[in-house]
């Protein structure tokens, strides 16, 4: 039972980081730097929890401001760049900000212990949830609470107006730009809330696997957040759920009895999926598919 | 209120705009024609900001505002379309409306009102719009399901959503029929009475000469010609640029 608690659990948190690369990607920029806003987040929820003893909470909110105020500095900069050249430059962000925390030592004695981050040997003995007395269930529920509240905001972000300006600057920046939408602020603010997503997550992760160390923040996370909007599908948030869904829970749980094979399918079957479904998981015709479903035909007027 | 002054665009050594004055009036309606490749659509990018111009300025009412970004020119009051339309294709046509409301009224609307819900005030002026262009029953088609014709007036309609005092019209009759360039014809005299000053940037001889008031001639950066169509009709100059000298004797 644990172990499909646990996975729930690495389900949520990816989520939260395929939907901080969902918010960026709606502007048609491909960014590599949430695995650097993710990393920021675990590191500060990290350190206000174990080292200043905050509730987990209002840590959390803290990790999603300082990778929120980071998303937006780095906005500037990068986004003056397109294309191939801002997948470098948001590599290279990313880069920066893992090399940062393997060379970031900060260390409190406490008692016969000594706590903090420690370069390369990481951050140790996050134990918000067990001191506190959190079973994997509640964990486990705790998450799932923040990703809803996540993928409820995002999913109404989308549907207002600021949602379609988003998408109209990633159709076309020029035809955007004539039309009077700044873009500049416009995929600043897209960066930005990205990385108030990233940091919620990267805060709950460090919490729920109590060892954080720069390794885990590096290219590959970098890849699977780009890669679960892009498997989804943009049509709505709900693609970017079943993206997750598909790769960690049936990739790479749902095939680990496959020993060493598993590797070799798991690239496979992403470009399968990616075949089948060019236009993502959830497209618009699965999405209207489903709403025949949910609603029936007789209710619907008209159109 | 709209005054062009030595305009000029050089691309390399091409001279695409060379130095053109132009005037525009309140409530004018102004051709530009010329031949392909006289400038005129480098002339339309430069006044709504999408290239930097080499020399000249561009005032709009009595302000420089030839650094000006794109889209702070919209909320002066410049909109524009495309030759090649250029739509937002994922959109619905609804949406396309909603996301270009960026007139200084529009943008002076509380934050949160304008980026998440929007006024009813507002969804009903796109709904005015789309009534005006014949789009209403599509509102909900993605732009990108739309038949040509629609596209052409979606493009145009787009325009009109950030309520411009000055619209620049770049080939709108491009692929039409004769029946659409009727419509047209009557769209741009009807937006003249609601106070709509134009720039018509068009290959489509007729339509040009039977709605504006001033045309301007172009060829190669410059102008050659300006005044009542007639007056430009029975231009020499205008003769040989469009069928070259030998016709003219």
């Amino acid at each position: 039972m644990d172990f499909y608690l646990g996975l729930m659990q690495i389900i949520g948190v990816h989520t939260l980081l395929g939907l901080s690369a969902y918010c960026v990607l709606l502007t048609g920029q491909v960014s590599l730097a949430q695995a650097g806003f993710f990393a920021i987040g675990a590191y500060v929820a990290g350190m206000l929890t174990v080292l200043a003893q905050w509730p987990l909470v209002p840590a959390l909110g803290v990790s999603a401001v300082v990778a929120g105020a980071m998303a937006c500095a780095v906005g500037f900069p990068a986004l003056r760049v397109k294309g191939l050249m801002l997948v470098v430059a948001t590599i290279a962000f990313g880069e920066a900000v893992r090399l940062f925390f393997f060379n970031f030592t900060y260390q409190v004695q406490a008692g016969n212990l000594k706590l903090g981050p420690h370069g390369a040997e990481g951050f140790r003995q996050i134990r918000y949830f067990p001191e506190n007395g959190w079973t994997t269930l509640d964990v486990m529920l705790f998450i799932w609470t923040v990703v809803a509240l996540v993928m409820a905001g995002v999913w109404w972000l989308d549907r207002s107006r600021a949602g379609a300006v988003l998408r109209a600057v990633g159709e076309d920046e020029l035809a955007a730009q004539s039309t009077g939408i700044n873009i500049t602020a416009v995929k600043v603010s897209a960066m930005t809330i990205g990385g108030v997503i990233a940091g919620i997550g990267g805060g709950i992760f460090a919490h729920y696997t109590t060892h954080i160390e720069h390794v885990q923040f590096g290219v590959v996370l970098a890849t699977f957040a780009i890669a679960y909007p892009i498997l989804g599908g943009l049509s709505n948030v709900l693609g970017t759920l079943l993206a997750v869904i598909f790769i960690q829970g049936f990739l790479i749980e749902g095939l680990r009895f496959m020993g060493d094979w598993r590797n070799l399918l798991f690239g496979g079957l992403i470009v399968l999926a990616m075949n089948v479904r060019p236009r993502g998981l959830l497209d618009a015709g699965a999405m209207l598919a489903l709403k025949r479903l949910v609603v029936p035909s007789k209710d619907r007027n008209g159109a | 209120m709209l005054d062009l002054q030595g305009l000029t665009k050089h691309f390399g050594g091409v001279r695409a705009v060379d130095g053109i004055d132009l005037t525009v009036s309140r409530g004018e309606i102004v051709g530009l024609i010329g031949p392909n490749g006289s400038g005129k659509s480098t002339i339309v990018n430069l006044i709504c900001g999408l290239l930097p111009p080499t020399a000249g300025r561009v005032v709009f009412n009595g302000a420089d505002i030839s650094r000006l970004p794109p889209h702070a020119r919209v909320t002066l009051g410049i909109a524009r379309t495309f030759q090649n339309i250029r739509l937002f294709g994922q959109l619905t046509v609804w949406q396309n409306l909603w996301v270009a409301q960026n007139s200084g009224e529009q943008r002076s609307q509380n934050f949160l009102p304008r980026w998440l819900g929007g006024s009813s005030g507002a969804w009903e002026e796109i709904n005015r719009t789309l009534e005006f262009f014949d789009l209403a029953y599509k509102r909900d088609e993605l732009a990108a399901n739309l038949a040509f014709g629609e596209q052409r007036r979606l493009e145009f309609a787009r325009a009109l959503a950030a309520k411009p005092a000055l619209l620049l019209l770049d080939e709108p009759a491009a692929g039409m029929n004769a029946e659409e360039v009727d419509q047209l014809d009557g769209r741009i005299r009807k937006l003249r009475q609601d106070g709509v000053t134009t720039l018509l940037i068009e290959h489509h001889v007729e339509l040009v000469m039977s709605v504006a008031d001033r045309v301007a001639v172009l060829n190669f950066g410059q102008k050659i010609a300006e005044g009542t169509p007639a007056f430009v009709q029975a231009d020499s100059a205008v003769r040989e640029a469009y069928l070259g000298t030998a016709a003219v004797a």
